[in-house]
């Protein structure tokens, strides 16, 4: 089919829709009564229930449906797929690796966003500090990883070195370092890609709500003789807390579905493939689609509590 | 207001979508016979249409290709295309991706296959036949083209269960030792012609100093695969064509003694300190240096020998001479044992059709004929390309690398031999392979590295 035909029938879809829309506009405006209202609830509810079940349920079901089934997705295999990932040597060390990943990541990138913010509060250069640390955040993941990938580029120490971060061990007189290869250390120095990039984000959102902090409450408290530490242990993150929140589980979110990183950087050998990357592998590469389906249920199964969880803090704050 | 206009714009998503799901549903169905749209060819009385009259008129028509061959290797098998267009009248578009692999798949299951694709992996064409079931058949021109110009073993990579689907189109041989023939001159030392040889060549390299070998496996999420081949070659080499295709098919487990042997003769050369990894470091790094960077120390003097294939030779840096008397050439990786011949290992891509439609027909026969392989050498004049297709003329390719390359598939002697890993079911030849070859690499031992594929692979 040729791109003009493709936009033919595009046109004549949408004038269909608007047929169709219109014509049912007008025969549920036409019905006057109780029943009418709710008719009319239902016409306009359908079409998003409709689309969720399509675009959202449809998939999950079937991707949970097919982690029962074997590579071809032809014969049930029961539980296999999930008994693969739990004893599997390599599969374990990816559940590993995620658990490192998810424990790590949000905690570091928060804790830096958080001092840093403190750091640069109302400081004379803040515009720039900030600035400084928020920039990674508009490079894309795989531009970070390649950068970092070149600043980890390794050499043995005789040859002349490409990777900033082994020339810098050079000049300090030590051996060159294989940062992307030596288990289970090359998982950390991935991670440091992850902070890099959202330290940046937690920073923004901390910065904006220590602004947010009742001037009143930091005077009682300097009244009282809180000072340095202390306010910002007995002040400053209490009332920040809910923010704080909202910031650890969305970095929890987006590490547990880190993938361009993982990829990017090793391509997932040398004992650093995650949850995410290994789904891929298995369904793409592979062409194991119940074993990627089963560690895609497994995925959505680790995400769906902290993305409640992180909704009903959200509605917290936004109630205050 | 604005809940309206959320719920009419979700609501033509939802009437595109279902529209889209019943148009992707009209399939095509099987293909064999040959289809004409009738009227009176452009290419009527024209010198290299001949095959494609026969398909009749097909001005306005288009076929799009799908491909993992991007800039700027695409733009020689664009221009090659022209003679097609004046033939037939059709268009083709190309669309290069190096995201092929594992969006081929994807597509052609959403119902929105390309109308060809260059496939380079026999494994991969296996893939989709059985579990989309969406490849068509050639018209018997292709079939016939095939048997002509091509030897029996490269159709064979294009058939599944005894089916032809895809005809082969270029080639690449791996059984190939890069050097610096300047080196080489300049230090009295020779090609070698045997194994042992090539072993005494890089004890003495060794003495002067120099790490004789370097090599590198990284390749984003390909990461081992320049490791594969080395065992790939060496096996055709130890063990034979014969013992290889079992191999390959698994009718010997993947951990046989004889495979034991030959990856461990391939450390003798990858995991030997003395040997490797010329301007790199130690055997490790062999695992975290790319393989377009693996052969480059050879120009600097630190390094003499890289085995890699054929189209290594774009990776050379503008203005290096490619050439029997010049910077870097390449030479036939030796054999091992006289009675297994002169296997060649080698890849390559395969045309496979999802439409049975007149002008993609025609395309599939352009490509399978002499006419094509060709007019793709005369469109390629920075060399790089080549095809086991007989009707070329080794005239036509420019660069002296690819006339050694189709030297070596057009030769008599030569027991050609498909890359195993390409053959081997995803979960191995795309995965546990290149994995443990690279931990193999990295420290772990031979037997358990070969252990560990054969426990993945599929039952």
């Amino acid at each position: 089919m040729s791109t003009a035909e493709k936009l033919v029938q595009m046109g004549i879809a949408i004038a269909l829709f608007f047929g169709v829309v219109a014509v049912v506009l007008f025969l549920a405006d036409r019905v006057r009564s109780r029943r009418g209202e709710s008719l009319q609830t239902l016409v306009f509810v359908l079409p998003a229930v409709l689309l969720i079940a399509v675009g959202l349920l449809y998939p999950a079901i079937r991707t949970l449906y097919e982690s029962f089934l074997n590579a071809g997705s032809t014969q049930f295999v029961g539980l296999d797929n999930y008994q693969a990932i739990a004893t599997n040597d390599s599969l374990v060390k990816v559940l590993r690796n995620t658990a490192i990943w998810v424990i790590i990541t949000p905690i570091a990138a928060t804790l830096i966003g958080l001092v840093y913010a403190v750091l640069v509060d109302r400081a004379r250069f803040e515009k720039t500090a900030k600035a400084l640390v928020f920039m990674p955040m508009a490079i894309s993941l795989v531009g970070a990883s390649l950068i970092w990938k070149f600043v980890y580029d390794y050499r043995a120490a005789e040859n002349d070195q490409i990777g900033l971060a082994n020339q810098v061990l050079k000049w300090l007189g030590m051996d060159t370092y294989r940062f992307l290869l030596n288990e289970p250390w090359n998982t950390l120095f991935l991670i440091v890609i992850m902070i890099w990039v959202q330290a940046g984000f937690a920073m923004t959102i901390l910065s904006a709500s220590i602004r947010a902090i009742p001037d009143d409450v930091v005077e009682a408290a300097r009244l009282d003789g809180v000072t340095g530490i202390r306010m910002f242990r007995y002040i400053t993150v209490p009332m920040i807390r809910p923010s704080l929140i909202v910031v650890l589980t969305t970095i929890s979110i987006t590490t547990l579905k880190v993938f361009d990183i993982v990829r990017t950087a090793t391509g997932g050998r040398f004992g650093t493939s995650v949850l995410a990357y290994e789904f891929y592998v298995q369904s793409f590469r592979s062409f194991n689609f119940g074993l990627g389906a089963a560690l895609a249920v497994l995925l959505f199964a680790l995400v769906t509590p902290i993305v409640l969880y992180n909704i009903r803090q959200m509605r917290r704050l936004e109630a205050r | 207001m604005r809940s309206l206009k959320t719920r009419r714009v979700s609501a033509t998503a939802a009437v595109l979508l279902t529209a889209a799901l019943a148009l992707s549903a009209c399939g095509s169905d099987d293909g064999g016979e040959t289809k004409s749209a009738g009227g009176t060819s452009p290419g009527e009385g024209k010198a290299g249409c001949e095959q494609l009259t026969q398909f009749g008129d097909l001005t306005g028509k288009t076929v799009h290709v799908y491909t993992s061959i991007v800039a700027p290797e695409d733009k020689a098998h664009k221009d090659s295309y022209k003679l097609f267009t004046e033939c037939t009248g059709a268009d083709v578009e190309y669309e290069g991706s190096k995201e092929f692999e594992a969006q081929l798949v994807v597509r052609v299951q959403g119902g929105n296959a390309p109308d060809i694709a260059y496939i380079p992996q026999p494994g991969l064409l296996k893939t989709l036949v059985e579990q989309t079931g969406k490849v068509v058949e050639p018209p018997d021109a292709v079939s016939e083209n095939v048997d002509k110009w091509f030897g029996e073993d490269w159709k064979k990579y294009g058939t599944v269960n005894d089916t032809f689907y895809a005809a082969p189109l270029g080639a690449n041989v791996k059984s190939f030792v890069w050097y610096s023939p300047k080196m080489f001159a300049d230090n009295g030392w020779e090609i070698p012609t045997t194994w042992d040889d090539m072993m005494a060549l890089s004890d003495k390299i060794a003495a002067t100093g120099i790490k004789p070998w370097c090599a590198g496996i990284s390749s984003g999420d390909a990461t081992g695969w320049p490791a594969t081949d080395w065992l790939e070659d060496v096996i055709l080499r130890d063990a034979g064509a014969e013992t290889y295709d079992k191999w390959v098919d698994h009718e010997i487990p993947f951990n046989d003694q004889q495979i034991v042997d030959s990856l461990d003769r391939v450390g003798n050369i990858l995991k030997n300190p003395k040997y490797v990894n010329g301007g790199f470091g130690d055997v490790k790094s062999i695992a975290t240096t790319t393989f377009q960077d693996a052969g480059l120390p050879i120009l600097d003097g630190k390094c003499a020998l890289h085995r890699q294939a054929s189209f290594y030779a774009a990776n050379w840096p503008e203005g290096t001479k490619v050439a029997e008397d010049g910077d870097a050439f390449a030479f036939y990786l030796p054999t091992t044992n006289e009675d297994n011949g002169k296997p060649v290992l080698g890849g390559g891509e395969f045309v496979a059709a999802f439409s049975d439609d007149p002008e993609v027909q025609a395309f599939q026969t352009y490509l399978s004929s002499d006419v094509w392989a060709n007019e793709k050498a005369k469109n390629t004049p920075g060399g790089g390309w080549v095809s086991a297709n007989k009707g070329l003329d080794v005239n036509n390719l420019v660069s002296p690398i690819d006339q050694l390359s189709a030297e070596t598939l057009q030769d008599p002697d030569a027991v050609f031999r498909f890359d195993g890993s390409d053959q081997m079911p995803g979960a191995v030849g795309a995965g546990s392979f290149w994995e443990q070859m690279t931990a193999w690499i990295t420290g772990k031992d031979t037997k358990a590295a070969l252990d560990a594929i054969e426990e993945s692979w599929p039952s």
